[in-house]
C-alpha cells in the first residue's frame, strides 16, 4: 500500500491510459449491472405511485415518513437486526474452531477433502437447502423420530415454525462464509510466532486471545459483514421455516414488491435499511478494530 | 413477347408460393396468450388440445400470484396478453385503467346461458358495457381435515377455538384477513366500520395460527403434511384438493357467512388476437368444458346456469351453491378504493408484526 502511494505521482500518462483500459471495462460494468438498476430504484423509493401505464406519480418523501409513522416498521427492523446478529455470532461459534482446526491441525489431503465437504452445500439451490431443512425440523420428521430414538417417548420437539427454526437454517446457509474467510487469515498467520508465545509461557487460552484473534480479526470481520447484511434483508428462510414467527423487513419488504406492487414503499425501507446496516457497520468494524 | 410472357408468369408464380408460404405460416402460428392463476381451468391440458383441434389456435400461458402483480403485468406489457382473468372486484378499475377493453358478446354462443345475475353484474358490466365475461363464482371460507372432526363445524369461530390452537393454516393476504374477521365480527366486508373490533379479531389468531399459506399447491402440501386441523381456503380448490389429490378435506360455509366472489375473462386492450381471446373464452364457459373440468378435476361453481345444472346431483357446486338458502348468506366481493386498501394492507401488516411477538 505505501510503496504504491510513493509510486503514484509516477505514473505516465501511458501507464494511466493503460490502467484506465485495464480496468474500464470492469467499473462500465459495475455501473451498467449494479449502480444504474440501484440508482432506478432510488428514484422509485421518492415517487408516489409506479409509474406504468396510465398511472401519475409524483415526487415525494411519503414512504420514508411511512417508515417513522408506523411503529411496527421499527419493530421489524430491530428484529431483523436482532436476527442478524444472533446468526453472526452462531456462525462465529461453529465457523472459527473449524476454520482454525482446517488452517492449523489438519494437513494434506485431509484438508483438502473437508473444504469440499464445507464448500460443498454452496452447490445446491439455497431453496433445496431450507426445503430440506423442513423435512428435518418439521413435526414427525427426522428430527424428531431421532431423538424419540435415543430418549423413547421424549414427546415433540415442536421446532418447526418457530424463530430457533429460523436461525437453524440460515446458520447453515451462510456458515461457510465464516469458515473460509476465517481460514484465509488463519492460513497466514505463522507458526513460528505461536511457537515463540507458547515457549515465553503463554498458556493456550491467551495465545488465543492475544495473539490468534487479532491476527484473524480481517478474516472474521469480513465473514461477520458477508453474513450480517444479507441475513437483516432475508425474506426466503424466514417465510418458509418460521410460520407466524417469520415476519421480517424483509418480507414486508418482498411483499411490497409481489404482492402489493407498492414498488416506491419497498424501494424506501430497502435503502433505509440499507442505511441502517451501513451507520452500524460505521460504528461496529472501528469498534472492533481498537477492542484486539 | 415471349420472353417477356415467361417473365410475368414466373413472377406470377412466385408472388403466390410467397404468399401461400406467409399464409401457411400464419394460420399455422394462430395463438392467443392466457394471464391467470396457475392451474385455474385455463392451462388443463385436454381442455387445450380439444380447444387447438376445434380452433386451430394454440394457447400460451402466463400466471400472476395475486391481483395486484395481474394488473402489474397489465400495465407493464401493453399488448403481450389476449385473455386474463380478473376477479370482478377488480374489472372496473382495470376498465377505468385502459387496460382492458369492451367486448362484443354477439357472436358468443354460450353468453345466452350465462346467469342474468352474473353476465350483467354492475361490476363486470359497468353501464351495461360487458368488460369481463362472467366465469366462476365461489366461496371463500375454511376446508377442514375431516381426520380431525367428527362432525363438520357450523360457525366461523372454529377458527379461533382454543382446541385447534397451532393448528390453523390462514392464507397470508390482508384483504381477505381482514373479511374474514368482518364476517366473524357480523361487518360488511366490502366496507367494514369498525376497524377495532377487526384489529383485535386478528389479534386474537396469534396462538391458532400454525403458518401462512399462499399458493393452493403449498395448502395441499401444508394438509397433507397435517400440519392443520383447518384452514382458510377457497371452494374450487377444496373441490380440487378432494378429487385430484384425495386429500380428506370438506369445504365448511359457517352460518356466520362466508366471502362469495365472481371471476371474469376480459380481453386486453391491443390484444394481439382479439377474435381467438373470444373464442377462447366462448370455450370457456361451454358446459362441455366445465362438466368435465369439476368432475375430473374440481372446479369453482360456472356462471353458466346450464353448465351447473348438467353437474352430478350430489356435487358441491351444485348441491351446496345450488342452495338459494346458503347462497344468501354469502358477502359478494366488491370494488375497493385505493385508501381503504392502503388501511386494510397497514392493518394486516402491523397484525403480522404482533402475531410474531
Amino acid at each position: 500500500m505505501q510503496s504504491a502511494t510513493v509510486d503514484a505521482p509516477r505514473i505516465s500518462g501511458r501507464r494511466l491510459r493503460a490502467i484506465a483500459g485495464l480496468t474500464g471495462p470492469a467499473y462500465f460494468w459495475l455501473a451498467l449491472t449494479v449502480f444504474l438498476p440501484l440508482s432506478a430504484m432510488f428514484y422509485f423509493s421518492f415517487l408516489s405511485d409506479v409509474p406504468f401505464g396510465k398511472r401519475v406519480a409524483v415526487l415525494t418523501l411519503e414512504n420514508y415518513a411511512a417508515f417513522f409513522e408506523k411503529e411496527f416498521y421499527r419493530t421489524l427492523m430491530l428484529r431483523s437486526f436482532r436476527l442478524g446478529a444472533e446468526v453472526t455470532f452462531y456462525c462465529f461459534l461453529f465457523g472459527f474452531p473449524c476454520a482454525y482446526l482446517l488452517a492449523k491441525t489438519i494437513k494434506g489431503r485431509w484438508r483438502e477433502a473437508l473444504f469440499l465437504l464445507v464448500i460443498l452445500p454452496f452447490w445446491s439451490n439455497a431453496l433445496v437447502r431450507i426445503f430440506s431443512w423442513t423435512m428435518v425440523l418439521r413435526g414427525n420428521g427426522v428430527l424428531e423420530r431421532l431423538v424419540n430414538w435415543i430418549v423413547p417417548d421424549y414427546g415433540p420437539l415442536n421446532l418447526m415454525f418457530t424463530y430457533p427454526a429460523i436461525v437453524v437454517g440460515l446458520v447453515h446457509s451462510y456458515l461457510p462464509y465464516m469458515i473460509l474467510t476465517c481460514y484465509i487469515s488463519l492460513e497466514a498467520i505463522d507458526d513460528s510466532l505461536i511457537e515463540a508465545a507458547r515457549s515465553l509461557g503463554a498458556r493456550r487460552l491467551t495465545v488465543l486471545r492475544r495473539l490468534v484473534l487479532p491476527l484473524a480479526l480481517p478474516g472474521i470481520l469480513a465473514g461477520a459483514i458477508l453474513i450480517f447484511v444479507p441475513v437483516v434483508g432475508s425474506f426466503m428462510e424466514p417465510r418458509i421455516l418460521g410460520g407466524r414467527q417469520g415476519t421480517f423487513i424483509g418480507t414486508i419488504i418482498e411483499d411490497q414488491f409481489t404482492a402489493v406492487f407498492n414498488w416506491p414503499l419497498g424501494a424506501a425501507l430497502s435503502f433505509l435499511m440499507l442505511g441502517f446496516v451501513l451507520l452500524i457497520l460505521l460504528v461496529v468494524v472501528p469498534l472492533a478494530r481498537r477492542a484486539t | 413477347m415471349l420472353h417477356s410472357k415467361l417473365l410475368r408468369r414466373g413472377l406470377a408464380s412466385l408472388v403466390m408460393a410467397v404468399g401461400l408460404a406467409f399464409g401457411a405460416a400464419q394460420s399455422w402460428a394462430e395463438e392467443i396468450r392466457v394471464l391467470n392463476w396457475q392451474g385455474y381451468g385455463t392451462d388443463e391440458a385436454w381442455s387445450l388440445e380439444l380447444f387447438t383441434e376445434k380452433t386451430g389456435i394454440d394457447v400460451v400461458h402466463d400466471y400472476f400470484n395475486s391481483e395486484q402483480e395481474m394488473l402489474t403485468k397489465l400495465r407493464t406489457n401493453p399488448g403481450a396478453y389476449d385473455v386474463v382473468l380478473i376477479n370482478s372486484a377488480y374489472t372496473k378499475q382495470a376498465a377505468d385503467e385502459g387496460l382492458i377493453q369492451a367486448i362484443d358478446t354477439s357472436g358468443m354462443k354460450n353468453v345466452a346461458d350465462l346467469s342474468p345475475g352474473m353476465r350483467d353484474n354492475e361490476n363486470l358490466a359497468p353501464g351495461g358495457t360487458t368488460y369481463g365475461v362472467a366465469w366462476l363464482w365461489g366461496v371463500t371460507s375454511f376446508a377442514v381435515n375431516t381426520n380431525d372432526f367428527s362432525e363438520m363445524p357450523q360457525s366461523i369461530e372454529e377458527l379461533w377455538d382454543p382446541k385447534h390452537a397451532g393448528r390453523v393454516g390462514w392464507r397470508d393476504d390482508a384483504i381477505e384477513a381482514v373479511m374474514f374477521a368482518a364476517i366473524a365480527t357480523g361487518q360488511d366486508i366490502n366496507n367494514p366500520s369498525d376497524f377495532v373490533v377487526i384489529r383485535d379479531k386478528l389479534r386474537a389468531l396469534k396462538p391458532q395460527i400454525r403458518t401462512f399459506w399462499s399458493s393452493e399447491d403449498e395448502w395441499n402440501q401444508f394438509m397433507s403434511a397435517n400440519e392443520f386441523d383447518l384452514a382458510t381456503y377457497w371452494s374450487g380448490s377444496a373441490s380440487r384438493s378432494k378429487t385430484a389429490f384425495g386429500l380428506p378435506v370438506e369445504f365448511v360455509i359457517p352460518k356466520e357467512g362466508a366471502i362469495g366472489w365472481l371471476d371474469g375473462l376480459s380481453v386486453a386492450t391491443d390484444a394481439p388476437n382479439p377474435e381467438g381471446a373470444k373464442a377462447f373464452i366462448d370455450w370457456m364457459i361451454d358446459p362441455e368444458f366445465y362438466v368435465t373440468w369439476d368432475t375430473e378435476v374440481g372446479a369453482p361453481a360456472s356462471a353458466n346456469a346450464k353448465a351447473n345444472a348438467e353437474l352430478p346431483e350430489t356435487a358441491f357446486n351444485r348441491a351446496v351453491l345450488g342452495d338459494p338458502e346458503k347462497v344468501a348468506t354469502l358477502q359478494f366481493m366488491g370494488p375497493m378504493d385505493e385508501e381503504l386498501r392502503q388501511k386494510i394492507l397497514e392493518l394486516w401488516q402491523e397484525t403480522k408484526t404482533y402475531l410474531q411477538e
